[in-house]
């Protein structure tokens, strides 16, 4: 792997090599020392072009667990606003010595950009780009619902090394046309074995989603209810109702009106913890990428239910994060 | 393991049984030195470390029965202490599993299947430096081939073997390179 700009073309082994090394990694983050000595002197540039203090801050906690020097380069304040090009401010970066760039851009598919062209030799990141792909927010998923299922299917002291999520249901629920995660999430949750549903308004759904290897609901109720096997969803993967990319409107009538047909509500939820993980008496998982916007995606009492595993998936983000910088950062060039 | 390519020359210099005897008299050894196995903390290093180091444990059960393998014996993964990291490709790090106790104050002693460079040993002591202050540190290696690169000895030692540097000294465990109990033991190719 040279960089990591989507989990589509992220083959089965590269995605396990990343969960697995990622399981080592939230040993490092649980103990007094939270430092290795792996990327010694190699110099990691957060370059953002999008606002973000999650991801941002996570990229920048796993580069510094890894000893990496990190730079933070945000557009807002700098010369990019003065107009310089992103070829000119790359090239600027690579000249200080960069060995990574880490890129979040509005636009969908600037990180592909960068990587295929001969800009700089460093390693790309894709920390998001427009509506198209957010890997590394698809993998600390992945992270997170391996780890739930395994134990729930092995007991909490078998390592989930190796395994995948053959097996398991999972429901994404909400803005799927605006959302970079979703489509992350659909990719490699499809090659790591697991079944996805999404579920929203059809305003919300792209055009040729019925090529992608989902299952579409309209209805949420539907969706959470026994299929035609007598399977329930696994988990149910909330997406933020993207208020800035809705420009214009028309997507639906009203907030409320989205909350009643496709939020996790009070009841939903009630819905929701009947549910079990595949045959087990573990209960359900909700997760969200976060921001929350409670009361609308998500109620109040969803948001804080001990089936929300949303903090559990910002630590996890940590360690996928520290695991793709070491992946991507050592190794010979060439190989 | 690679491939023995067919014009390569491969002897056996340990068979299963020698192996099981090299690593009763370590335990012994360890008791021995030790005078008992109060405090007394195995780590292995993967991959081929982490199963010795549980056999060892088993062992100093038998030994002495106030020696509990489950509170006492771990892996230990180096590969992010490594010092080669940028060459070769990526690698995918090995559990780490360190008992409850933790390493303050333990005498902690390292097994390895192969010493050969000592830097695998270099890189263990700063890993196990970041888990904490062992009391001791020792080092116990089913073999010993020679040719070290820093100053590392180790301290119990199952066969010393003197190799020339383009020989390869392999391994070979159930646990780790599917072989059946009868096939294990180390092999020397040229």
């Amino acid at each position: 792997m040279r960089h990591l700009l989507s989990t589509a073309d992220l083959s089965r082994e590269d995605a396990l090599s990343i969960l697995d090394t990622a399981e080592e990694m939230s040993g490092v983050s649980a103990r007094e020392v939270k430092k290795l000595p792996t990327l010694r002197g190699r110099t990691v540039v957060n370059l953002f072009f999008e606002d973000s203090t999650r991801t941002r801050i996570s990229f920048e906690a796993a580069a510094k667990r890894l000893s990496a020097d990190v730079m933070n380069f945000s557009a807002k304040g700098s010369s990019v606003s003065k107009g310089e090009s992103l070829k000119d401010t790359v090239q600027t970066l690579e000249a200080i010595g960069a060995d990574a760039v880490v890129m979040r851009h509005w636009a969908s598919g600037a990180a592909a950009q960068l990587a295929a062209s001969d800009w700089t030799d460093c390693a790309v990141v894709n920390a998001g780009d427009g509506t198209h792909e957010h890997p590394t927010q698809a993998l600390l998923d992945a992270l997170t619902l391996r780890r739930r299922w395994h134990a729930a299917h092995h007991g909490p002291d078998q390592s989930p090394r190796g395994t995948d999520l053959s097996g398991m249901k999972v429901l994404i629920v909400g803005d799927i046309l605006h959302s970079r995660v979703a489509r992350s999430n659909i990719w490699l949750l499809n090659t790591l074995g697991a079944e996805v549903g999404l579920v929203a308004p059809a305003t919300l759904l792209p055009v040729g989603v019925e090529t992608w290897p989902v299952t579409v609901h309209y209805s949420f109720d539907e969706a959470l209810a026994p299929d035609s096997a007598g399977r329930t969803p696994d988990a149910a993967m909330m997406l933020r109702v993207q208020a800035e990319r809705m420009v214009g409107g028309g997507f639906f009538p009203t907030a409320a009106e989205y909350t009643r047909r496709w939020g996790l509500t009070d009841e939903r939820l009630a819905t929701l913890e009947r549910l079990r993980l595949g045959e087990t008496d573990c209960p359900a998982m909700l997760l969200h990428p976060g921001p929350m916007n409670r009361g609308v995606e998500v109620s109040s009492a969803a948001a804080d239910s001990p089936l929300n595993h949303a903090l559990d998936q910002v630590s996890h983000g940590v360690s996928v994060r520290m695991a793709v910088l070491h992946l991507l950062l050592t190794g010979a060039d060439d190989s | 393991m690679v491939a023995t390519p067919e014009t390569a020359e491969s002897s056996q210099v340990m068979s299963a049984s020698d192996v099981e005897r090299a690593l009763t008299r370590i335990a012994h050894e360890i008791v021995e030195t030790q005078r008992g196995t109060e405090g007394l903390m195995l780590l292995g290093i993967p991959r081929r470390g982490a199963p010795l180091a549980v056999r060892l444990g088993e062992k100093l059960a038998r030994i002495d029965p106030s020696f509990d393998p489950a509170a006492s014996v771990g892996a230990l993964d180096i590969t992010m202490y490594r010092d080669d990291l940028r060459s070769g490709a990526a690698r995918t790090p090995e559990p780490t599993h360190v008992p409850d106790a933790g390493v303050d104050g333990a005498t902690v002693v390292l097994v390895d299947d192969v010493l050969y460079s000592g830097r695998t040993i270099r890189a263990a002591l700063d890993a196990l430096s970041d888990l904490g202050r062992p009391q001791t540190v020792r080092l116990a290696v089913l073999v010993d081939r020679g040719h070290r690169d820093l100053p590392i000895r180790a301290d119990h030692v199952g066969k010393n073997l003197p190799t020339s540097r383009e020989e390869r000294v392999s391994v070979k465990l159930a646990e780790t390179d599917g072989v059946s109990a009868e096939q294990e033991g180390v092999v020397i190719t040229r």
